[in-house]
């Protein structure tokens, strides 16, 4: 019993990390939102998972946190402001998809190397929760740095919270007023980075940020 | 009260009259009254560690609650420190003294006055310096405020080129005793002298902290090729401040290196000491060597203190090479002509400095070219100087010959050195220091037969009159310590005992008991040397010949013929001038050592426009060194700054590149 509950903990870690690894071979933006809403109900279970183990109720509330918010109230958000913005081309990635998903798998091998050998002495489970959690944040910063689109890179920004949102529940005796910060962060960011998306709209025509280079004046 | 906290109090005075001179420095009398008080500082600095020193008292520390928390700043005062601590207090009154007067010609004393307490203040803070991070702080805040003085005169082009090269050198040198001490403190990471000195390390790492050492103290001593900025700093200060910076600096300079050397990083391995042995040699023979090309009064001085540099530092290398081999002996014989020459350093070229200071007060001038005759004019001036160019150039009876001669005698135990290397290089640095020595006494003939003897070449030198008393003193003051050093040198070797005992393990045999003051540094069959004997020859055959040239000479008036081999000639250019009585020299080492190139101007018969002579020197350390380091870091510089114009993502991208790697290190490291 002890071990299949450690098992499944391990599958809902695991299946973030894919979820992931997914958002980065989409190249359409409605599903790369879908694909990111999918991310964050796979980390509500895999928090809800933890509350239980644990025994520790309050993250019963991060949970929901993350599925009100993330896997419900940012995607549609999200979808309105594509759906106004006009954008449903292809996303165009900055590397081809082979080339990222190699790197990705680089990544989460990484991460597995340096958190079984760093965290040694750690408890299980918590371990490899936090290399889950760093795969998810590395993979994270590869989509903002493969992705030219903002909304894109906003996702991405997004994907990286959802992992440190995992390290911070795999951790025990979290506090959960840490949680709702972590939580009304990522909220704040995107209201913030909405509002940005809305000027980009205004001035440029575009969400591409490669526009912005261009009104700095640096590509010829 | 303990010593120590009567100097730390000393210094802070320093500092609270370097703080009012900021606020007052414009006031009447602002000058007398920060040079006076400043004197009387000094003076108690002086008398305070000299008795430390003589009466070789054990050391003494205190730890004050400022600096890093937790740890506070420690401060000691050892018999090393103490002898540095005397040579600041010793410098720094006299050069106070002559400021007294030399001050008040001083077109903008605000620039000045601040500056100089504040200095005077570090120097002491960095001697009594007891744990790395007092010691870093106190050393940078001295190379600060002695920017600040040469920088004082910056209307000059030539004086912020001067400052910038020299900030920029500082700097250079304070990061590399910064990495020097971290290898000191290892793993532990505890900076305090105490804790470095029980560490155990090995030979890299003492290689190291070595190189590290000779970059940090060595530039700011002006060790060859770092000296490039000595000799544009040094000069461009007023006078006192280059006789501060050149006697008294370059010697904080050396204390921090002897402190990390031969007290901090533990048993010497015998081939640390070839670098310090062949360097030392080779920046006394380059250094001096300019020193004779050089038009400029101080910065020939400037150059000719690299020299000396370069002979301290050669000491220490043979002083360390003898430590290694456990011929301690010939080790406290060696550290001994070290110090003893460091001490000679601060009073004679102290006393050059404020010689030139007063040619310059007294004519406005400091190119030998236009000088000449003064010593008609300022005969006092002109006496001391004297007295200070014969010790320097190691004439006897005078203290830089006894210092000179005992560093001689310890290159002659060299053979008695194991190592094959030292035996046959340290013979070869001797020779190199010898020919330093007789460049020197040419340089320095040079320097008083061209600035003070024959006839004026300028308006200004025929109207120079005499300085006043102030600056009289000060340099009759040190004229007659060059006097006293070099007739009574057992004095000074016993003072030094204490110092060579705790770096060197033995000293050398007690001298001042000796009869009628004669220093034996080995054994009484080998060699010895009397002062006085030789000032009482000197003495009496100058008097007799004196006497027999004014008695027995012919009393007849001679006139000289009409044609008379070019001296009836009644312009002054007709005389040996700065430049041709360096030019054999020049043809000699020029070519090679300076690069030096000569180009004449001939007209063709019948061209009306002067025929042209120009000499062009140039130091190889620019070329070599410095110009390529600018031109690489111009280069890097350009490429990087393509870096300022990326776009987001590929700024992002260098992050994430970053951290990957980061990680990989850690999983590859552990």
């Amino acid at each position: 019993m002890e071990r299949l509950v450690l098992d499944i903990a391990h599958i809902l870690a695991g299946g973030l990390v894919l979820v992931s690894i997914a958002m980065l071979y989409q190249d359409r933006l409605t599903s790369m939102i879908n694909v990111f809403a999918a991310h964050a109900i796979v980390l509500s279970m895999a928090v809800a998972w933890q509350a239980w183990l644990q025994d520790a109720p309050h993250l019963y509330w991060t949970a929901l946190i993350a599925i009100v918010f993330k896997a419900i109230v940012i995607p549609v958000g999200l979808h309105r402001i594509v759906r106004r913005l006009g954008i449903h081309r292809d996303i165009e990635a900055a590397l081809s998809t082979g080339l990222t998903m190699m790197a990705a798998m680089g990544l989460v091998a990484l991460s597995m190397a340096l958190m079984l050998d760093v965290a040694a002495e750690a408890d299980p489970l918590a371990r490899e929760d936090l290399a889950f959690a760093l795969a998810i944040v590395l993979i994270g910063l590869l989509v903002m740095v493969t992705r030219r689109n903002a909304v894109s890179q906003v996702i991405g920004f997004m994907s990286l919270e959802n992992g440190l949102i995992l390290a911070a529940t795999a951790a025990k005796g979290m506090p959960l007023v840490v949680e709702i910060s972590v939580a009304f962060s990522v909220l704040v960011a995107f209201i913030v980075i909405g509002v940005f998306l809305f000027r980009i709209r205004e001035r440029f025509d575009s969400v591409d940020i490669s526009a912005l280079d261009d009104y700095r004046g640096e590509r010829q | 009260m303990s010593p120590v906290v009567l100097l730390l109090m000393a210094s802070a005075a320093q500092i609270a009259v370097a703080v009012a001179a900021a606020f007052g420095a414009r006031l009447r009398g602002a000058g007398v009254a920060v040079y006076g008080a400043s004197l009387a500082i000094s003076a108690f600095v002086f008398v305070v560690s000299l008795v430390h020193l003589v009466t070789a008292a054990a050391p003494a520390g205190v730890t004050l609650p400022l600096g890093l928390p937790w740890i506070g700043a420690h401060f000691r005062l050892d018999a090393l420190s103490a002898l540095f601590a005397a040579l600041v207090g010793l410098g720094a009154s006299a050069a106070n003294l002559y400021a007294l007067g030399y001050g008040r010609h001083e077109a903008t004393p605000e620039r000045v006055l601040p500056f100089v307490p504040a200095f005077l203040g570090a120097m002491t803070l960095v001697i009594l310096a007891d744990d790395a991070f007092a010691f870093l702080v106190s050393w940078e805040f001295m190379s600060l405020a002695s920017w600040a003085l040469v920088i004082a005169h910056h209307h000059d082009e030539a004086n912020r080129r001067a400052g910038f090269v020299y900030v920029a050198m500082a700097g250079f040198g304070t990061l590399a005793l910064l990495f020097a001490f971290g290898l000191l403190a290892g793993v532990n990471g505890d900076y305090a002298f105490s804790a470095m000195r029980e560490a155990a390390r090995g030979p890299t790492v003492s290689a190291f902290v070595l190189a590290l050492a000779l970059l940090g103290a060595g530039s700011k001593a002006g060790l060859a090729p770092l000296h490039v900025w000595l000799p544009l700093a040094h000069p461009a200060a007023p006078s006192h401040v280059s006789a501060l910076m050149s006697g008294v600096m370059t010697k904080v300079a050396v204390y921090g290196f002897i402190r990390i050397v031969f007290d901090l990083s533990g048993a010497p391995y015998w081939w640390t000491a070839l670098p310090l042995i062949l360097g030392g040699a080779a920046t006394a023979v380059i250094g001096i060597l300019w020193a004779t090309m050089e038009r400029d009064m101080k910065r020939a001085l400037a150059w000719s203190t690299i020299e000396n540099i370069g002979v301290i530092f050669a000491a220490l290398g043979l002083a360390l090479a003898f430590r290694a081999n456990g011929m301690l002996p010939a080790a406290a014989l060696a550290l001994t002509a070290a110090l003893f020459h460091a001490v000679n350093h601060t009073v004679f070229k102290s006393l050059l400095f404020f010689g030139a200071g007063a040619v310059l007060t007294a004519t406005g001038e400091r190119d030998l070219e236009k000088l000449g005759g003064l010593i008609h004019r300022m005969p006092r001036t002109a006496f001391a100087v004297l007295v200070a160019s014969a010790a320097i150039s190691a004439l006897p009876p005078l203290n830089g010959f006894a210092s000179e001669w005992l560093l001689f005698q310890a290159i002659l135990q060299s053979p008695d050195l194991p190592q094959w290397a030292l035996k046959i290089f340290v013979p070869a640095a001797g020779g190199m220091l010898a020919l330093a020595a007789a460049l020197a006494a040419a340089a320095f003939v040079r320097l008083y037969g061209v600035g003070f003897l024959g006839r004026p070449r300028s308006e200004a030198a025929a109207k120079a009159t005499e300085v006043d008393r102030f600056m009289q003193a000060a340099m009759l003051g040190l004229a007659l310590l060059c006097l006293l050093f070099g007739i009574f040198p057992g004095y000074v070797i016993d003072a030094l005992a204490p110092v060579v005992r705790d770096l060197a393990g033995t000293t050398m045999p007690g001298q001042s008991w000796r009869e009628w003051f004669t220093i034996v540094p080995v054994s009484e069959g080998r060699s010895s040397y009397n002062g006085l004997l030789v000032f009482v020859f000197v003495l009496m055959s100058g008097s007799m010949a004196a006497w027999v040239v004014h008695r027995a000479a012919s009393r007849v008036v001679r006139r000289s013929i009409a044609w008379g081999c070019g001296f009836d000639e009644p312009a002054p250019a007709a005389q040996y001038s700065a430049s041709s009585f360096a030019q054999p020299l020049r043809r000699v080492f020029g070519t090679l050592l300076l690069a030096a190139t000569e180009k004449v101007d001939m007209p063709q018969p019948g061209d009306m426009r002067p025929a042209g002579h120009a000499v062009t020197l140039t130091d190889h350390a620019w070329t070599a060194i410095y110009g390529r380091i600018a031109g690489a870091i111009d280069a890097i510089a350009g490429r990087l700054n393509r870096l300022q114009f990326l776009t987001i993502r590929q700024y992002l991208s260098f992050v994430f590149m970053l951290l990957i790697l980061l990680l990989l290190a850690l999983v590859l490291w552990t």
